[in-house]
């Protein structure tokens, strides 16, 4: 039942390695943000500071409106989900889950209630309660994981990669199981993760991340509309986004390496002529057909839910992807709509402005 | 080597320490300077007085021929126990490692001998081979070999490099066990597919990839001559006779219980000291190299 | 190895018996002198098989004592090892818990001059320190007194070494879970940390009980007491150098009850015992 707001919180390591360099943004309460980025980018060492795992050297950490950077662990009403579990391998799964609160000195019955309240809310039973860690399936362990955070009942639920360990499968299914909880229980959440995808589907809130620097917050669906960065643009989506460059000639029309034309447009970015630009296209808003750019075919990936056509466009790799029910190939012609165009300036990497 | 997350603290973590220092300080540093110190100075006889003399003692001591023997008896042990038990440890190692039956038996069975007190052991040798009632002994003197520990400073080295030899087979061959069982068996069917008989892959492959482990013992063995078989000599020769079982840890104690002079005895002890350091630290640089965590 | 001629596998059970046999050999000869009548062994009547008179040596050398040599049974004697052995395998494993506890959980100041303080006492056995130690332990008034025979020997660092190496791989991700969970460090020491290292202390335990049991030189220095003699010192006592006065089945028996006990403990705990070797000298 708190926010988490971090105010130019930065970290710079004992050896100079700046890690995080000055992040501020705001967790509204309830809502479920994900960090998104590379590895690297120092979205792991964010969060473990917000938990109190690493110092913060600059900036302030406020947890439920109250400033969080002098305190311990515990005492910031926090819970972790580690992605190695980091469950306690000599205890039972339900003194796994009942330690933090013993320690905290919460009456026995308390503790039983809150223990078989959340095994309940997680398809834990009886039998898996008395269970050693070592005795349960990746899934089962993971679900262990999310009981200790929930019993706690904290302020804010802090998740480091939980799914990174599993297979893909159960990885789609521990998704929802995830977002669904987080519904149920209202608590703030603050998820990371270097899977884009997970941070598409799961978050209301998207940081992305790189090089210890905010790239861009938003709503995932705005991000994946208007990526504000080479970055963001090549790193959410999946297959990621295709890039050209080009030249702009003309107003509305720029002109790519192999001297091919292709037109955007014109309100959305304002250009100079001679300017220098990045051409993003996602590959589900390329088509193939008569007429277009030139498009030189290599490799056909059948997905059976629709198609992944490999080529190139000019010398850069471009890639399209076509739905399931499709006539049979067309020759190698491309059409881009202009509205479907994102423009970045070639140096800076950063999206033209209208 | 270091952890990610730690404790923060002050007098925490000292405390934890402090049983160890203290018992550290007290028993290992502090006699451990003493010797140091004493070995620079001379007592008389009621240790009244006491007098730097810098090196004398130093000087005194390597003038000994007795040191020098005692040296050089401490070397030939060494050896000889060294090569026979490493070799004869190694050889059963390698049979324990073949995937027969009841292999795990017999490695209890060779095991335990290393819980055998080394002047236990002595005691063991000493009655097989008495000279007049040992059994062994008797089949000796039947094949007309005419022997006799107790006078013959030969036979006295013979008999406690049999029995440091017999102790030291247990530990020898755990340890090489261990290093046959960390050779990937697939670098092993390579070499049979590569067409090498037993013979030349065990010389050409497994040998060299337990070299390691070989030396580390061939150290740690030689450590074990200058200190263990203390019990061994003390139990079953003294020393004797006439010094030819005297080794260097052996000279110390017994040079020291004679009383008087305490700075050739800390001299002594201070050389020893010197040794074994070396000897250690060779033996980290080498094989910790080869470690990781 | 590959092979599976049968040639082979005969030639390794043939070595490996003779092997055990060479080994077993020195000990059924003692355990045959143990149940032999004193003459029959002085008499070079002494023959491959166990005599008659089992029961009367091991009595006699448990609760009356030899004549001439020590004056203590050995039962007396075997008590002080028993006690000399525990007290040295405990107070090493408690102290060297809370030394690598503090040496690899906790940042301070001097954290890595107390490392190398501790380690250096690796290089160091007793032997090489004995009359200054004794001089030590004679000064703090512990001559012939279980503190004495027993804190010299704890002092290096063989212990500290072993939970050492084993903390280090105990994953970071469970203290810091402790962290959250609201555990300080006596908490995660007793209720996380002890508890995974019970392997390790099972290990140690064996050595250092091993270790203290067939101590020598020490307990040869320190005590000289009847009552505080350890069995291993009675043995070497009843070894007198004119073998005529030796009595020999009860040395032999005095042999075989000395080694009963760390040869049970390693036989009993062999798994734990060979994981502490190996681990201890890397």
């Amino acid at each position: 039942m708190a926010s988490v707001t971090l105010n130019q919180v930065g970290k710079v390591y004992a050896g100079g390695f700046n890690a995080v360099k000055a992040i501020s943004f705001d967790v509204p309460d309830g809502s479920f943000c994900v960090l998104v980025g590379p590895s690297g980018c120092g979205k792991s060492t964010l969060l473990r500071m917000v938990a109190g795992l690493e110092t913060t050297t600059s900036g302030e950490i406020r947890i439920g409106g109250r400033r969080a950077n002098e305190l311990e662990p515990m005492e910031r009403d926090i819970a972790f989900v580690f992605q190695n579990y980091a469950l306690y391998p000599q205890m039972s799964v339900y003194d796994n889950m009942a330690y933090g609160l013993r320690n905290l000195k919460t009456p026995k019955a308390e503790i039983d209630a809150r223990v078989r309240e959340a095994a309940q809310i997680l398809d834990l039973n009886d039998e898996i309660l008395s269970r050693k860690p070592r005795a349960l399936s990746g899934g089962q362990r993971q679900r262990v994981a999310m009981g200790r955070a929930i019993v706690r009942k904290p302020a804010a639920f802090l998740f480091d990669e939980p799914l990174s360990n599993l297979d893909a499968k159960l990885r789609v299914h521990m998704r929802v199981e995830i977002r669904k909880l987080q519904r149920r229980l209202q608590t703030t959440s603050l998820y990371v993760t270097h899977d884009q995808l997970e941070a598409m589907t799961m978050a209301d809130m998207l940081v992305v991340m790189n090089d210890g620097r905010i790239e861009q917050i938003g709503a995932p669906l705005e991000v994946y509309n208007h990526p504000k960065s080479l970055f963001v643009a090549g790193f959410i989506g999946s297959p990621s986004m295709n890039f050209l460059e080009g030249i702009v000639v003309d107003s509305g029309v720029l002109q790519l390496a192999d001297g091919q034309k292709l037109g955007f447009d014109a309100a959305k970015f304002s250009t100079a002529s001679g300017q220098k630009i990045v051409a993003g296209v996602r590959p589900e808003q390329a088509r193939l057909a008569e007429e277009g750019i030139d498009f030189n075919r290599e490799l056909i990936e059948d997905l059976g839910s629709g198609r992944l056509i490999h080529g190139k466009v000019g010398g850069s790799d471009f890639t399209v992807l076509e739905g399931a029910v499709t006539a049979p190939l067309c020759q190698g012609k491309l059409q881009v709509a202009a509205e479907a165009l994102h423009l970045f300036d070639a140096a800076s990497g950063q999206r033209l402005s209208a | 080597m270091e952890k990610r997350t730690l404790f923060r603290g002050l007098a925490l973590p000292w405390l934890l320490l402090a049983p160890q220092l203290a018992v550290t300080l007290i028993f290992f540093y502090r006699p451990a300077a003493q010797a140091v110190k004493q070995s620079f100075y001379i007592e008389d006889a009621f240790g009244t007085t006491s007098n730097f003399v810098g090196f004398d003692n130093y000087r005194d001591l390597f003038s000994q021929p007795e040191y020098f023997r005692a040296m050089g008896t401490t070397a030939f042990f060494s050896v000889f126990v060294g090569l026979l038990s490493l070799s004869i440890a190694l050889l059963l190692a390698v049979q324990a490692d073949r995937n027969i039956r009841g292999a795990s038996i017999y490695k209890t069975l060779l095991i335990w001998p290393y819980a055998v007190a080394p002047a236990v052991a002595g005691a063991l040798w000493l009655f097989m081979f008495q000279p007049s009632l040992g059994m062994l002994a008797h089949g000796l003197n039947r094949m007309g070999i005419h022997w006799n520990p107790l006078l013959n400073g030969d036979d006295a080295m013979i008999l406690v490099i049999l029995a440091a030899t017999w102790k030291q087979i247990s530990y020898n061959f755990l340890f090489f066990l261990a290093g046959l069982q960390a050779i990937p068996k697939s670098l092993i069917g390579a070499a049979a597919i590569d067409a090498a008989g037993p013979m030349r892959r065990f010389w050409t492959i497994v040998f060299p990839l337990l070299s390691p482990t070989t030396f580390f013992l061939l150290i740690i063995n030689i450590v074990y001559v200058f200190f263990d078989t203390f019990g061994i000599v003390d139990a079953i020769t003294h020393g004797g006779p006439a010094a030819a079982t005297t080794t260097l840890v052996f000279k110390v104690y017994s040079d020291g219980r004679l009383g008087g002079d305490l700075g050739g005895s800390a001299a002594q002890s201070v050389v020893l000291m010197v040794l074994v350091v070396a000897l250690t630290a060779f033996q980290f640089k080498f094989v910790e190299r080869k470690v990781s965590y | 190895m590959v092979e599976r001629s049968p040639f082979a596998n005969i030639f390794a059970h043939v070595i490996l018996i003779i092997g055990v046999l060479i080994m077993a050999f020195p000990v059924w000869l003692a355990f045959v002198a143990s149940t032999n009548a004193p003459d029959t062994i002085s008499n070079g009547q002494m023959t491959g098989i166990p005599g008659g008179h089992m029961i009367e040596n091991y009595y006699q050398t448990l609760f009356i004592g030899t004549t001439s040599t020590t004056r203590a049974p050995v039962g007396m004697m075997m008590a002080n090892s028993l006690i000399m052995a525990l007290l040295i395998a405990v107070g090493k494993i408690c102290i060297s818990l809370l030394s690598a506890f503090a040496v690899v959980y906790f940042r301070f100041k001097f954290r890595m001059l107390a490392f190398w303080l501790i380690f250096m006492t690796l290089m160091l056995p007793v032997e090489v320190r004995i009359y200054p130690t004794y001089k030590i332990v004679a000064d703090l008034g512990l001559l012939d007194t279980y503190a004495g025979l027993t804190l010299p020997l704890i002092a290096s660092a063989t212990g500290t070494l072993l939970f050492r190496q084993f903390f280090m791989t105990v994953p970071d991700e469970l203290l810091e879970a402790s962290k959250i969970d609201g555990a300080g460090p006596f908490r995660f020491f007793k209720d996380t940390l002890v508890p995974l290292s019970m392997t390790s202390i099972a290990a140690l335990f064996v050595i250092q009980f091993i270790y203290g049991w067939n101590q020598y030189l020490w307990p040869l220095l320190i005590t000289s007491r009847d009552n505080m003699q350890t069995i291993v010192i009675g043995i070497r006592k009843m070894l007198v150098t004119q073998d005529a006065l030796t009595e020999w089945h009860l040395a032999m028996a005095t042999a075989i009850l000395a080694m009963l006990p760390p040869v049970l403990v390693v036989v009993a705990m062999q798994k734990y015992f060979v994981k502490g070797l190996v681990e201890t000298e890397k």
